[in-house]
């Protein structure tokens, strides 16, 4: 029942427990299922209880998106799941490290551009610099494209994290 | 009092206990010895030794569906984790409650491909419906008591509890089941009364109604059956079951339509695609069901009645979806009907009936008849005839005998119909019977089988011996895989690409180096003597059955085709099956 046409981006939150291949769950369900992971975030959010958020962007018809969350809320160790996109207006953040190499012109350019992001530069040796920059996954896209020609050789990017907006709780 | 300091493998026995279990299917091995020996120093829990792992599963599952209670079993590490799989996968499409125990190498040599290692939970994580490793004995109670909840509740489905050897020796405290509350699974039973007040307005209106119900009313116990009944009967609306939840609406009465789909009556699948309202309660939409899924009742407003969310809106738009348990929502959908004392479209309802009966007079199940030689859908009706006022259970393996069974075997109650509906797993009939006979040492219990899928696991002749579990295979005998061979014939020029089985065995030769009895039927003239005569034998028969080596299954939905172009005889031209009904095959 797929409509090509019909794509759309959510970001899913999900409240698991922190037990043994949790994760591995999720991740088989994805592509046991044939549903596509864009970009995946996992860690331990409430040390007490044991419980771990993970944050997934995926894409997919209205109808594949309904059952990604009733297939996620179906697994056992599942407290929670929440689609950011549909149910809530949430902020969404990703951060990268990015590896820049060059000298001269480009160099100065690279720097300069940096400033424009509010990115930090956390390493620097004569010819490279390590810039960290944070905000949502486009504003992130839009500065590894801007140092595409200037000299970048590396990126890593956590993936996106998100919370809703407001005094709600998820 | 002081707190009470057992072995694993003794934690993992009190737990069974504690749970109610009285019987499980299980073979040992090294990883499980310490369960093993625990387990001969009691007698509350009777041990059913198969032949080989997959039977042990198989045979749980049978012991499940016809007691409503959790199958058990027990295995060793490595290939005997991995010869359950099949069984694990058929329990996970069916939703059948299964508690399977693996032993596993220590805990020191995880990881280190020690022997008979295989990471179990790794490889049984997509086909269970959860599964732990425990790695300390500390967890094991806690475990195992959770294990049951989580089969037993919501859609049930397997699980898997690996126990490493060193876990089975160390000592730790017991806690009774009352004392676990599981932290996260609280499955939906009840179903949203404003959604079953809608869904009761919706079938008011309907002009063209059918009831289309599934194995979740089964699975939900006999009371979903019984309301299932009443509600069929207060509406006089036709009704008709998947493969799946044959029994629980009974066969004999005038409002049934027979099983639909693929092999389905005419009379259903023809009030499938014509009705207004369609009320699914329990049934998932299946493949083998919608047929051509854009063809699906076109003209419909749809209500969905499931225990899984996740079954609702996954292959067919529900107008009205209802997240629940059957039972509680059928209970609910009585009181409201009730309460509101709907009217409905009596005028309306009277010409439905005599539309479907019109499709009815297609007498769509005929076959030709033949003096000379058993036909196999005679064969299952006398079989029928011979058996149908006993309490008897039937299990199939799969194939057309399989299909053959659910059109000329007929239930009245739920639980007596054993079939390997999701996964169509051959080799599922023969140790499921074993099952059924553990639980029913009194009753019937018949495998209707074919030559080729018996032979999948056909070890387990040796447990119905030694358990003394007398159950009769019913062998329609065609000498080909005769489902392989039709769609062969249908889609692939008559070319029988290794559907033949060369050099098959005796059969009843076979059944006396078991010691059991073996019997053949060759003439329709004899078949119910011989039929007699093998209920008639206290301990477990091989019944060859030689029937018409070329008779295929119809009536047919064509893979790609809709409801309403089902072939009805035996005329290949007329199955005209698409390039993209082939790829659905």
């Amino acid at each position: 029942m797929s409509n090509e046409s019909n794509i759309e981006r959510h970001t899913i939150a999900v409240l698991v427990d922190n037990e043994a291949g949790v994760l591995a769950r999720v991740i088989g369900l994805f592509s046991g299922r044939g549903y596509n992971i864009e970009s995946l975030t996992v860690a331990e959010v409430d040390q007490a209880e044991h419980t771990s958020r993970i944050t997934i962007v995926t894409v997919g018809t209205p109808m594949v998106i309904e059952q990604i969350k009733a297939q996620l809320a179906r697994l056992v160790p599942v407290h929670k799941v929440v689609d950011l996109t549909v149910d809530t207006k949430a902020v969404e953040r990703e951060m990268a490290l990015i590896k820049v190499t060059g000298s001269g012109e480009k160099r100065v350019e690279a720097l300069r551009l940096s400033d424009a992001f509010r990115a930090r530069v956390i390493d620097t040796t004569h010819n490279s610099f390590v810039f960290e920059v944070t905000g949502a996954p486009d504003k992130i896209d839009a500065f590894i494209g801007l140092m595409r020609p200037l000299g970048l050789v590396d990126v890593s990017r956590t993936g996106v994290v998100a919370i809703a907006r407001g005094p709600e709780a998820m | 009092m002081a707190a009470q300091e057992l072995t694993g493998a003794e934690i993992v026995i009190k737990a069974l206990v504690d749970q109610g279990v009285d019987t499980i299917f299980g073979y040992p091995g090294g990883a499980v010895l310490p369960i093993y020996d625990a387990l001969f120093q009691q007698n509350k829990i009777r041990h059913i030794l198969v032949r080989h792992e997959q039977g042990a599963v198989h045979a749980a599952e049978g012991y499940a569906r016809s007691t409503g209670k959790p199958g058990v079993v027990l295995v060793t590490s490595g290939p005997g984790a991995t010869n359950a799989v099949t069984g694990l996968t058929d329990a996970l499409m069916d939703s059948i409650p299964l508690v399977c125990l693996t032993g596993q190498v220590a805990t020191h040599l995880i990881g280190n491909d020690a022997f008979q290692e295989c990471d179990t939970v790794g490889i049984t994580r997509p086909c269970t419906k959860h599964n732990w490793l425990v790695n300390s004995a500390k967890e094991l109670t806690r475990v195992m008591h959770e294990a049951f909840y989580v089969a037993t509740n919501g859609r049930p489905g397997p699980v898997v509890i690996d126990i490493p050897k060193d876990v089975q020796f160390q000592k730790a405290e017991y806690v009774g089941p009352q004392n676990v509350v599981h932290k996260t699974y609280r499955p939906k039973v009840k179903g949203d009364i404003e959604a079953i007040k809608a869904a009761v307005d919706l079938i008011a209106t309907a002009k063209k109604p059918i009831f289309y119900t599934g194995g979740g009313i089964i699975n939900s116990g006999p009371f979903a059956s019984q309301l299932l009944r009443e509600f069929v009967q207060l509406t006089g609306f036709p009704i008709t079951s998947t493969l799946m939840g044959l029994g629980a609406y009974p066969a004999s009465d005038k409002q049934w339509l027979g099983m639909l789909g693929m092999h389905g009556t005419y009379e259903a699948n023809n009030a499938m695609h014509d009705c207004d309202v369609m009320i699914n309660i329990g049934a998932r939409f299946d493949d083998r069901v919608t047929g051509r899924i854009d063809a699906f009742a076109p003209n419909s407003k749809k209500i969905h009645i499931d225990i899984d969310a996740s079954s609702i809106n996954k292959i067919i738009h529900a107008d009205i979806g209802i997240v629940g348990d059957a039972g509680h929502v059928l209970e609910d959908m009585i009181r409201i009907w009730k309460s509101k004392a709907v009217k409905i479209d009596k005028s309306a309802l009277a010409d439905w009936w005599r539309q479907i009966d019109h499709w009815r007079d297609r007498r769509s199940l005929d076959y030709k008849k033949s003096d000379e030689i058993i036909k196999p859908q005679y064969a299952i009706e006398r079989l029928y005839q011979l058996t149908k006022d006993r309490e008897t259970y039937i299990t199939t393996e799969v194939g057309q005998h399989q299909m053959w069974a659910a059109q000329h075997y007929h239930f009245e109650k739920p639980n007596r119909w054993l079939t390997s509906g999701g996964l169509g797993t051959m080799g599922y009939g023969l140790p499921a019977a074993i099952g059924v006979q553990i639980a029913h040492p009194d009753a019937l219990v018949i495998d209707i089988a074919g030559e080729a899928s018996i032979q999948m696991c056909i070890q387990e002749i040796s447990t119905a011996m030694q358990f003394m579990a007398p159950v009769k295979i019913f062998i329609l005998n065609n000498e080909y895989m005769g489902m392989v061979r039709q769609w062969q014939e249908l889609l692939h020029g008559g070319r029988y690409s290794h559907s033949y089985s060369e050099s098959l065995p005796d059969f009843v030769k076979l059944a006396e180096a078991f010691g059991a009895v073996g019997i053949r039927a060759k003439t329709p003239g004899e078949l119910d003597d011989k039929i007699k005569q093998m209920i008639d034998t206290p301990g477990p028969v091989v019944f060859d059955c030689v029937v018409d080596k070329f008779e295929n299954c119809y009536p047919m939905i064509p893979s790609g085709a809709a409801h309403n172009e089902m072939i009805l005889g035996d005329d290949p031209e007329a199955a005209m099956v698409t390039e993209e009904g082939k790829m659905l095959v």
